[in-house]
């Protein structure tokens, strides 16, 4: 398949191993960003071809694991008043709040639609005006352009039953909260592709400069990911800490401008806490002061509802790159994808889930079927 | 967990309800794990005997000297029509199917319909039109039947239970049993055609070329396979969860390994279009008329012959090989060339976000 098959060519693979083995004389730490890169590296075993001394630390880049757990109380409220609808991607369905998730709010006869776009719930609210409509808004900077343009085009056609609960989170914020730690060990990215597809790579040019961190814009095949790389230890070895693109087949310096506007337009940069992690200063968008009327959270009166995350669960560290999946005492165990702990075991972006249906250690199996 | 709780809901009380969820999910149905615990855990639990724990696709035994291979299966599909078939042409060929993976010559089907208040008469007669062209083509007939009408908004449209009885003519035993270390894994044709198919017309999606459903009868194929005189130890069709959901039953009943290379694994183009953008793994998307088949090494070069010779059998492939160890687990080699586990989705495969 074009765009698919060249970047996932057996041959290609091994020569890039092999340059990075070349490349590589001293022990780093690499975190790429995205959850797509995650399952990526996992999907395809990329970080076996790596040289010893270097280490892939899997980042805060899945939506679905983000999403604070109150945000999904929230959500499984809404859902489970008469008269409104919520619609959301599936894999939002089975994250875990406090007491109960959304597909289990939907067997209970709430309305849960899975939709594949934003713009499909605007044309469930204009198709049912009785019903209160409320798309579920996670994820980076890539969703929030359509939707954004969803809620633009629920104004213009007037639409007073729509509404979106949002939990849009920014990745250069999360990026600098990393570095900012003391817990850090992170010395250099591989950015995510997508994002900057519609951001553009400017805004993480600081953060190189600031932080001393090499940045590189990566793709999401094993070649993308391998070159990305192969690039950043170039970057360590030598001190230099650049930003720079290996995505280049979709992503400018300068991101999409048309998309940028729209998220401008309807969206304001907004504190936002992060499961796991805890509030990170203008890291999330929420909807501007001129599109106020669709934020479900006043709609439905619940901006003043806080949750706590269970404790047991160590996904902020894994979103932090601090532990690794399989490090947690409850991986595999006490947390599976059928009875999560933490978001990160439900997303196929996430870290735990990505290690469980890749790499679940034998003995966690064993234990499991009682052998 | 959760032992001897009563079920609040109903005072029906579970010896172990399924953990913490109180309600069926859809999940359950999705042919992942959560499915693989409520048959465990209710049914087979409930009605265990000895037929029912082969956990094959259809119960085989014997009766006056003949050997028999006995099956049903529900039907629910929205749409009842999509590109391929119908919900007519999947309960014929789903139960035609079973009973064929159990090296049986299907020969007699029962056909129950739950019909809704407010169905159009034409679809209705679509449907019958449908099963009876599949029926023939499969060399069945519908022997027996029943028919209830519920009320509008009870049903979705029309649900379809077939059962089918059939005759094994030969002494091979077929099933998970049988599979051992060092045999071939064959698969029919190209994967995921059937549920990629119906998710674009269901969910309106278009992709970039037309994908139409696998649906069709397999017994010929079998057939095929037996009278070439090849050592058949199981075979499986491919539905809901598809390879990896077959193959993790497999390898979980029979304790053996299976490792299977992703490269050699035969998906056409629209369908790995699709299921990358979805982000759904295209070997556990369902599938209504393919098969795997689990052959003595020797005879696998001769066995993909027949195969490809076959009716809906042309783009036949060796995928891998059975092996011994524990824990019995599937592998898949990448396309880099790297294993990895190959493991049952959770419950049904939900589309990803971004």
């Amino acid at each position: 398949m074009r765009f698919l098959d060249e970047y996932r060519d057996a041959a290609q693979a091994g020569a890039y191993a092999r340059a990075l083995r070349r490349v590589t004389a001293r022990p780093w730490t690499i975190m790429e960003v995205c959850g797509g890169q995650t399952h990526a590296i996992v999907r395809f075993g990329i970080d076996e071809l790596l040289p010893p001394q270097l280490t892939l630390v899997h980042g805060p880049g899945c939506p679905v694991c983000v999403t604070p757990v109150e945000l999904i109380d929230k959500a499984c409220e809404i859902a489970a008043q008469p008269g409104t609808m919520l619609c959301s991607f599936g894999d939002m369905l089975r994250v875990p709040g406090t007491r109960t998730d959304l597909q289990a709010v939907k067997a209970a006869g709430g309305d849960v639609r899975v939709v594949y776009s934003p713009l499909d719930a605007v044309k469930l609210a204009a198709a049912h005006p009785a019903a209160q409509v409320v798309f579920f808004a996670v994820g980076f900077e890539t969703t929030a352009p359509p939707n954004a343009m969803a809620v633009w085009q629920a104004r213009r056609q007037g639409l007073k039953n729509f509404s979106l609960l949002v939990s849009h989170v920014l990745v250069p914020p999360a990026m600098a909260a990393i570095l900012g730690s003391p817990s850090n060990r992170v010395q250099g990215f591989l950015a995510a592709g997508h994002v900057c597809t519609v951001m553009g790579y400017r805004e993480y040019e600081p953060l190189a400069r600031r932080y001393r961190v090499p940045i590189v814009v990566t793709g999401f095949e094993p070649l993308d990911i391998l070159q990305g790389l192969v690039m950043c230890v170039q970057q360590l070895e030598t001190g230099r800490a650049e930003v720079e693109n290996q995505y280049a087949r979709s992503v400018r310096r300068e991101g999409n401008l048309a998309a940028q506007r729209i998220v401008r337009e309807v969206f304001r940069v907004v504190d936002r806490k992060w499961r796991g992690v805890g509030e990170i200063p203008e890291s999330g968008l929420g909807l501007a002061e001129a599109y106020a009327e669709f934020d479900a959270e006043r709609r439905f009166g619940l901006t003043a509802y806080t949750a706590a995350e269970p404790t047991e669960c160590l996904s902020g560290l894994v979103l932090q790159g601090v532990k690794k999946p399989n490090e947690c005492p409850a991986f595999a165990t006490r947390c599976t994808p059928e009875h999560p702990l933490g978001a990160t075991m439900v997303s196929s972006e996430g870290a735990c889930a990505a290690y469980y249906r890749y790499r679940r250690p034998v003995e966690a199996e064993c234990e499991r079927e009682g052998l | 967990m959760n032992r001897d709780v009563a079920d609040p809901q109903g005072g029906w009380s579970c010896p172990r309800p399924l953990d913490r969820y109180p309600q069926v999910l859809l999940a359950h149905g999705g042919g992942g794990r959560l499915m693989q615990q409520l048959l465990e855990q209710v049914f087979l639990r409930a009605f265990d005997n000895p037929l029912l724990n082969q956990r094959h696709d259809g119960a085989q035994f014997e009766v006056g000297g003949q050997r028999l291979a006995f099956t049903t299966d529900a039907y629910v599909v929205r749409p009842l029509f999509f590109p391929g078939g119908d919900i007519g042409t999947l309960a014929v060929n789903g139960t035609v199917n079973d009973l064929a993976m159990c090296g049986a010559q299907p020969r007699w089907l029962s056909a129950a319909f739950i019909l809704e208040e407010g169905l159009p008469m034409a679809a209705l007669g679509r449907v019958v039109e449908s099963m009876r062209a599949a029926a023939k083509a499969a060399g069945v007939e519908f022997v027996t039947g029943d028919t209830k009408v519920v009320e509008r908004g009870r049903g979705d449209g029309l649900y379809v239970t077939t059962a089918g009885l059939g005759v094994i003519p030969h002494g091979q035993c077929i099933g998970p049993a049988q599979v051992q270390a060092g045999d071939a894994v064959l698969v029919s044709g190209d994967l995921g055609r059937h549920g990629m198919a119906v998710l674009s017309v269901r969910e309106g999606l278009e992709f970039e070329g037309p994908i139409v459903s696998d649906c069709a009868p397999l017994a010929a194929l079998v057939g095929a396979l037996l009278e070439g005189g090849i050592e058949v130890h199981c075979l499986r069709d491919l539905t809901r969860g598809g390879l990896v959901a077959a193959l993790n039953e497999i390898a979980a009943c029979a304790r053996v390994q299976v490792a299977i290379e992703e490269a050699a694994v035969p998906v056409s183009e629209p369908v790995r279009g699709a299921c990358e953008m979805l982000g759904l793994d295209p070997l556990a998307v369902a599938n209504e008329g393919r098969l795997v088949a689990f052959v003595a090494a020797r005879d696998a070069e001769r066995a993909l012959e027949l195969l490809r010779a076959g009716p809906h059998g042309a783009g036949a492939q060796r995928i891998g090989a059975v092996h011994a160890g524990s824990p019995s687990r599937v592998t898949l080699r990448s396309r880099i060339g790297i294993a990895r586990v190959l493991d049952v989705p959770s419950g049904e495969q939900l589309p990803r976000i971004c």
